[in-house]
């Protein structure tokens, strides 16, 4: 095994880090001895690399079940004096929300680090929500990074900060932050302490209401010790000078910083910069507001940064002008960039600015341009499973509604497929599909994946056994966490060599969870799959179909092995489209200029053989053909 | 244009965009750019797009130098633009200015919505000449072909790179990047990957795959 390169390298060397990367070197070099997290972009990376150095060195990792869980075990540990991080997506915080809560009552021993990674845009998300204000409403410190260099920087400080305050410090990032390399600086790494000594402080660590309402009590006051910090922070700056104020934080600062250069502003604004941004540091800010007339606050998603120079300036009497989000200026969606910025500043300080006006591609050629949706791989099983549903539906004379979740096969979500009516987060589809049942009276066949069915379906199948719901549940079992980089969960059957982690097979949960009508079948043997999908959908009362197959791409990866048949279509297949309409495999095409002649790709088709078993007019290629 | 000595000053800011198809090396060649750049002395940003545009969908990243801090380009604002793909180096037309030098492949990987008879994929030789006129220079060329010819159909990230680095607008030399490609690729696909990037700076040699406005950069 190679040595992870976040292992490597002497203090003061340059490394090209992706914010991820440095928030890991970053709890290295503070001595952290145990991460936990739940996989999600934009987050994934930090647990993948602590995963591979767990593998190498005495730290602690786990890839726990679901966010709620990463965090207990991260706060046991730091209960019991470990330095700890956990991370996870910025939806993860929602799941993990009732720990985080009353975590900030019972406090930490050892420093403890919450990574929260936001994703303004959604580029891999199902909403933009700001966690920022999970800070607020918990009454934690909170860091907002920049850059990677600032992402390792503020991790380290996070950890001396939260033992100094004894709470959890949230670390919020977003995507841009985690998904930019940069250059970081080395510094040492730490040792990690050797075992944990837990303390038995029940009238501080039980929160029962008795001893919640002192722990409130003691949370309240420490907010004016976080605040003191805030003031002092080097992550919060005032420079500059003259009327024009400029507010920002993450990684909004570095447009605002490349807008004030080319904008000539650089000499001309109060800019105040703030990493420290909960509690945010009243003072600083008060100097600032008295310093200037207008000011212009910018920040991705919710105005957090404006309402609070807002407050501040109504409790002390100052009059500055104070806007950001506001109709013609800065939006609460998506991420912002570089030129939005420039043309924003220039706008509101009235600086003449002539922004580019380039062409738009699909004027320019005077047609629109082919869009490229993502698709399921070729040789995937979900596509197998949602053609035998499909078919079965079909041949039953039956209309489906389907509640989906959130995973690769999410993607069953775009034509031709079109097995997605409903999702909202992850384990939703169990429940949600529950109440359509319920309300409609309609065949409802709800969509989960393993991974996502041991993160939140666990609870939702007990209940929807116990009341007696009438749906189909298709577990797509694919022995791995597939969106996210292929990460392991107790379900796993597609695992690194050597991953010491027990096995819990999924019909095993689904029977000891009280169902009673259970399928387990291969989607790639055809004919079994369609007669098993046939009996579930026509059943009534709760149903469970697993659909068991690996991931093709991963284990591929894993195995080393290459594919051992391909296809083609070997007859004039006419106007059927059979397989366009229902199967929707990115290896099929219709050759060009002949548009009732289908081919199979040779280079994509995996070899999978699911739609030789379906379509006479498609044949084994010979080997060497 | 010839690789030639750079002395551009370590400050001068640029930025590269590069866009393609999932599956096609972009991310592996704008971390080697980033990585080269680190070792001549620049304090690089690179940035990613992850997770689920990967699946068969447009991934676009950007190699930023100079005294930049956003990692980000915006419309307008790209000095260069480097294509994976054809169709998605046209689609980067609104990234560029007039005087914005693309480095494209002229092959297509087709959409699916395409494949499926659904939607047309542009003709590529017009699609060109249109991008040519709106930009300071294209550079364009059948990478996949010369990817094929070197010996891995996978290379055609090794090509790009080597006709990026043929061309001026590097601020560190050709030797820099071949050093990352020798310390940071699978030493599996080295001798393909050297055999790519050679083939790819012979095609910026080429003065047919070139195409210039008439009233110059």
């Amino acid at each position: 095994m190679v040595m992870s390169e976040l292992l490597s390298g002497q203090p003061g060397e340059r490394r090209l880090f992706l914010g991820n990367e440095a928030i890991v070197r970053g709890a290295l070099e503070a001595g952290v001895a145990l991460v936990t997290t739940y996989p999600g972009t934009p987050a994934s990376e930090i647990g993948d690399r602590c995963f591979e150095i767990s593998r190498q060195t005495d730290l602690s990792f786990e890839y726990s079940v679901n966010e709620k869980t990463a965090l207990e075990v991260a706060a046991g540990a730091a209960a019991s004096g470990w330095r700890t991080l956990c991370a996870m997506k910025h939806v993860g915080l929602n799941v993990a929300a009732d720990t985080l809560m009353t975590l900030a009552y019972v406090g930490v021993r050892g420093g403890m680090v919450i990574v929260s990674a936001d994703d303004p845009s959604l580029f891999s998300s199902q909403n933009e929500q700001d966690n920022r204000y999970y800070a607020k409403m918990a009454g934690l410190p909170l860091l907002e990074p920049a850059t990677p260099q600032e992402a390792g920087e503020m991790t380290q400080a996070a950890f001396a900060l939260s033992e100094e305050l004894k709470l959890p410090v949230l670390l919020r990032t977003t995507t841009r932050v985690n998904h930019t390399r940069g250059p970081v600086t080395l510094g040492a790494l730490s040792p990690r302490p050797g075992r944990g000594r837990f303390r038995k402080d029940p009238f501080r660590q039980v929160m029962v209401p008795a001893v919640a309402r002192q722990a409130h009590a003691r949370l309240l006051e420490a907010q004016a010790a976080a605040r003191a910090q805030a003031e002092t922070s080097p992550f919060n700056r005032l420079a500059g000078r003259g009327p024009w104020g400029v507010v920002t934080s993450g990684v909004s600062r570095n447009y605002v910083e490349d807008a004030l250069t080319e904008l000539g502003l650089a000499r001309k604004v109060t800019l105040l910069q703030l990493g420290f941004t909960h509690p945010l540091p009243e003072d600083l800010i008060g100097k600032f507001l008295s310093q200037v007339e207008r000011v212009l606050v910018v920040e991705e998603l919710e105005p957090f940064l404006e309402e609070g120079l807002k407050a501040v300036a109504q409790a002390r009497g100052l009059t500055a002008t104070i806007r950001g989000k506001a109709e013609g200026l800065f939006s609460r969606l998506y991420e912002y960039h570089p030129g939005l910025v420039k043309e924003k500043i220039a706008q509101y300080f009235e600086v003449p600015y002539a922004p580019p006006a380039p062409q738009v591609p699909e004027q320019a050629l005077g047609e629109a341009l082919p869009e490229r949706p993502p698709n399921l791989c070729p040789g995937c099983p979900h596509r197998a499973t949602y053609y035998s549903v499909k078919i079965a539906l079909r041949d039953l004379g039956l209309e489906g509604i389907f509640p989906t979740d959130i995973g690769c096969y999410t993607l069953g979500l775009l034509p031709p497929l079109s097995m997605a009516d409903f999702l909202i987060c992850m384990g939703s589809s169990i429940s949600t599909g529950a109440g359509i049942a319920k309300a409609t009276g309609r065949k409802v066949v709800a969509f989960i994946g393993d991974s996502t069915f041991f993160h939140s379906g666990l609870p939702a199948l007990a209940s929807a056994v116990h009341n007696r719901h009438d749906f189909l549940l298709v577990i797509m079992d694919n022995g791995t966490t597939a969106m996210t980089g292929s990460q392991p969960h107790p379900g796993v059957s597609l695992v690194p060599p050597g991953y010491p982690g027990e096995h819990v097979p999924i019909p095993r949960v689904v029977k000891a969870l009280g169902v009673e009508q259970l399928w387990v079948v291969n989607p790639f043997k055809y004919k079994e799959a369609l007669a098993a999908t046939k009996e579930a959908v026509r059943g009534t009362g709760l149903r469970v179909l697993i659909s068991q197959a690996p991931c093709h791409l991963y284990a591929q990866r894993l195995t080393g092995k290459k594919r051992t048949a391909r296809f083609q279509v070997v007859d004039e297949c006419g106007d059927c489209r059979h397989c366009l309409e229902y199967f929707g495999c990115p290896a099929m095409y219709v050759k060009p200029g002949e548009p009732g002649r289908m081919l199979i790709d040779e280079e994509m088709c995996s070899g999978c053989a699911f739609c030789v078993q379906w379509c006479e007019c498609i044949r084994p290629v010979k080997a060497g053909g | 244009m010839t690789a030639t000595e750079n002395r551009k000053p370590k400050t001068e800011n640029l930025r590269i965009f590069l866009t393609g198809v999932g599956g096609q090396g972009t991310l592996l060649a704008s971390r080697l750019l980033g990585e080269a750049a680190l070792e001549a002395g620049f304090s690089p940003l690179v940035s990613e797009t992850h997770g689920m545009a990967q699946r068969g969908g447009v991934v676009v990243s950007t190699v930023v130098l100079g005294e930049l801090k956003s990692p980000l380009i915006s419309p307008g604002e790209a000095d260069v633009v480097l294509g994976f793909e054809a169709l998605e180096a046209f689609r980067a037309l609104d990234r560029c200015r007039g005087d914005t030098l693309v480095i494209a492949n002229t092959a297509a990987i087709v959409p699916y919505p395409v494949a499926t008879g659904k939607a047309r994929y542009p003709e590529i030789g017009p699609m060109f000449e249109l991008l040519a006129r709106q930009v300071g220079a294209l550079l364009a060329f059948d990478a996949g072909a010369l990817a094929r010819r070197a010996g891995s159909p996978l290379a055609v990230n090794m090509v790009l790179l080597g006709a990026i680095t043929a061309t001026d607008c590097l601020p560190f030399p050709a030797a820099a990047v071949l050093e990352v490609i020798r310390t940071r690729t699978n030493p599996r696909f080295l001798e393909a990957n050297l055999k790519a990037f050679g083939m790819g700076e012979a095609a910026a040699r080429e003065e047919a795959n070139w195409r210039r406005r008439p009233d110059g950069r």
